[in-house]
């Protein structure tokens, strides 16, 4: 059938968390599986491997299990990619292993999605892994969150078992002050109910299937859209343009990271605190009047001024903090641990800056949610709050405002590994611009 | 503009124009990859959307393999023009004649002869990045790369060991002697590259389309009979009408029976397919862990 282009098709991405026993793999394959996302040739492939090493059953597991390695322990390593697409949207979903490094591969694979689904065994209710996954999904700004309570067929499709973990969960979410939208579907994942078709074995549950919620739920509004930010990746200046219009252009190349921008805005460029107007907006599809979110743009200023990458143009109201000391919170990816004075690369936005760790304030215990204040050092897969000083003001927003100009990763000189994935507080100030009105 | 919405396509763009930036903006010596094939058409335009109205600021890289469909080399050569880039063809042949790459003895297929062919062209141009055209949705080892995939000295590609990928904040960090491969069509599908092509009009070359063509049946797959692969005793020659749902070699490439002649019949065929693209690769068929193996020497 060709697509028909009268509806827009969106891309929501996902993450499934949950260990090996609550059934994610078996999730997974069923939403592939039974959305007729698995090919013949896949297909194929699972029943040769199942011949010579699984006895003859067939483990959807090795769908996603890439790695030679992986499928000789049977273990996941990394995060791996799956896609399929209903009628209705295209999915991406982030598969994530359940065991060690968990923290670390959840994290990156929560950080660019618009849904989590945590997956508890409607036998063992919330353990604490269920409080880790859902404390994580919170801290990385997941807009939605599903808890999937599955093998409900191992509790007789009890109605108030349900309920039981429902509360459980309630009794704990309002904790984690950033999640809004929680919805709870009982499902079983081994037999397909309520994942993609309707069970008729919860006549008491009037909720969507999870896969009609994927398809439904709305996530346009899962950008920021209220105050204009584009951090400049690339100042666009032709070297020999062939048009002669083009011999002045000077247009500055990025993807809006909030809100929304419109030929004449007037704009300002941080850190330096200059102003101007949007003259334009260049696209290769032709000029625009308007930009928006997370679109990639080029945009040409009214006035000659000096910006180069690493700046931000922003809009005029609600100007972001631009200071060289920070705070937020880390997510600590490597094995050797952080400690406070170690000195880093600062990748926010498109600028690198040196950075040192001043001062570890506190570690989250991420089972009860407790502050353990003053830690000498933070290990692998440890969340924890820290101050850092940077070489160069940084202009950005809290995460919990703005989770692409309020977040950063560290860098490892030397290494050139990425040891930690940040979010930022919000700002004690935001800029004030009468500060640099001289600089006009 | 009624809403602010964007659909999957325009998503899929503005992650890949964004991903184009950071390395022309991070890298000294950065290249792009172009075969000709439909995902590099895709990167192609991708490049004009990030970089007009300036020149790509980086050259275009193909390592010809002698085994190439002619029409591909044409198209190739033609596209590069078209787009005033600079095009870099490093051949395997020369990689023989000069020692750099070595066939097994009784090898005739020159797919594993690309990757020290590849890697010497990265040596002598000192790219430090080379962009790619590859999906994570083609094979489950491609599955777990990352966009910015980083590469030490020797070219390798370490599975176990990949830098983590948060937000869009890459981390393009290599000592000299290093590179990154980068491959902003990770999140694509077959069918995303397909709706694109139409969606922008970008021409392909002519053996996407379904033509007629000698071949011969061959482990299960219908081969193009050319100089290179001629007709053996006994196999029938049959003139069908096919297409290439994926470029290979013309060796190993299986031309898949289809009376499919616009982009609207291709969208369709692929929404009713149901074996994944590669399943008409022989390369890929090798072992269950083949690609994960090429990849680990440096392959695309």
């Amino acid at each position: 059938m060709p697509a028909a282009k009268s509806v827009p098709i969106e891309i929501l991405r996902f993450n499934t968390c949950g260990s090996v026993d609550d059934g994610k793999s078996t999730l997974i394959g069923r939403l592939l599986y039974d959305s007729k996302s698995i090919m013949e040739d896949q297909m194929e492939a699972l029943e040769r491997s199942a011949d010579i090493t699984g006895g003859g059953e067939i483990n959807l597991a090795n769908l996603t299990d890439g790695l030679r390695a992986e499928r000789e322990q049977g273990i996941t390593i990394d995060v791996a990619y799956r896609y399929f697409a209903t009628p209705r949207r295209k999915f991406i979903i982030a598969d994530t292993p359940g065991h060690v490094q968990y923290t670390r591969n959840m994290v990156t694979g929560a950080s660019t999605a618009n849904l989590a689904i945590v997956l508890v065994d409607a036998r063992h209710g919330v353990i604490e892994q269920s409080r880790r996954h859902t404390y994580i999904s919170a801290l990385l700004g997941i807009p939605h969150i599903v808890i999937a309570v599955n093998k409900m067929d191992l509790v007789d499709w009890s109605e108030d078992r349900f309920n039981e973990i429902r509360a459980e969960f309630e009794s704990f979410i309002p904790r984690l002050n950033v999640l809004h939208d929680v919805k709870f579907v009982p499902i079983s994942a081994l037999n397909g109910d309520n994942v993609v078709d309707r069970s008729d074995k919860t006549p008491w549950y009037q909720g969507p299937t999870l896969l009609g919620h994927l398809e439904t739920v709305h996530i346009a509004s899962d950008w920021n859209m209220s105050t204009f930010r584009m951090p400049v990746q690339w100042v666009n200046r032709p070297l020999n343009p062939r048009d002669q219009e083009l011999h002045d252009f000077r247009g500055f190349s990025g993807q809006i990271a909030g809100g929304i921008v419109k030929k004449g805005d007037p704009v300002m460029v941080l850190p330096s605190g200059l102003k101007s107007h949007v003259k334009d907006i260049w696209t290769y599809d032709g000029s625009r009047e308007e930009a928006f979110c997370p679109q990639s743009v080029t945009i040409t200023l009214e006035d000659e001024i000096d910006i180069s990458r690493g700046d931000m143009l922003v809009g005029m109201e609600d100007l972001p903090g631009v200071e060289n000391e920070l705070h937020g919170k880390v997510c600590w990816m490597n094995q050797r641990p952080l400690t406070a004075g170690k000195k880093f690369f600062l990748k926010h936005g498109t600028q690198t800056v040196q950075a040192i760790v001043t001062s570890l304030e506190y570690k989250v215990n991420i089972s009860t949610f407790d502050h353990e204040p003053a830690p000498s050092e933070l290990s692998v897969n440890d969340i924890g709050e820290v101050r850092i000083k940077t070489s160069k003001p940084i202009p950005h927003d809290g995460y919990t405002q703005n989770r692409l100009t309020g977040a950063f990763v560290l860098i490892e000189p030397g290494s050139n590994q990425t040891v930690a994935a940040g979010m930022l507080g919000t700002p004690a100030n935001a800029f004030n611009p009468e500060f640099t009105d001289y600089t006009i | 503009m009624s809403s602010y919405h964007l659909d999957h396509l325009a998503y899929l763009e503005t992650e890949a124009i964004h991903i184009m930036r950071e390395v022309a903006a991070e890298f000294e010596r950065p290249s792009i990859m172009f075969s000709g094939g439909k995902d590099s058409i895709c990167l192609l335009r991708l490049a004009e959307k990030a970089f007009r109205p300036s020149d790509l600021p980086m050259p275009l890289l193909n390592v010809d393999t002698g085994h190439h469909f002619p029409e591909l080399n044409e198209f190739r050569d033609r596209r590069a023009k078209e787009l005033n880039a600079k095009l870099i063809v490093r051949k395997v042949e020369d990689a023989i004649q000069s020692g750099i790459a070595v066939a097994a003895p009784g090898e005739i297929s020159r797919n594993k002869l690309q990757i020290p062919t590849l890697l010497a062209a990265i040596e002598e141009f000192q790219f430090d990045c080379a962009i790619g055209g590859a999906r994570r949705d083609e094979e489950k080892a491609r599955a777990k790369e990352r966009f910015f995939s980083f590469r030490d000295s020797f070219g390798q590609w370490d599975p176990k060991n990949q830098r983590p990928e948060i937000w869009n904040l890459y981390n393009a960090r290599v000592n000299p002697g290093e590179h990154m491969r980068v491959f902003p069509l990770s999140n694509w599908t077959e069918m995303d590259v397909w709706e694109y092509i139409k969606q922008e009009q970008l021409e392909v070359p002519n053996i996407y389309f379904s033509h007629k063509r000698n071949c011969v049946r061959r482990a299960g797959q219908w081969l193009p009979v050319n100089d290179i692969v001629p007709p053996k005793n006994g196999e029938e020659v049959k003139e069908l009408v096919v297409r290439v749902r994926t470029i290979g070699d013309i060796i190993s490439t299986g031309m898949v029976e289809s009376p499919a002649v616009s982009h609207d019949d291709i969208i369709a065929e692929i929404a009713a397919a149901r074996v994944t693209e590669r399943g008409s690769r022989a390369d890929d068929k090798a072992s269950e862990a083949a690609m994960e193996d090429r990849k680990k020497q440096g392959y695309f």
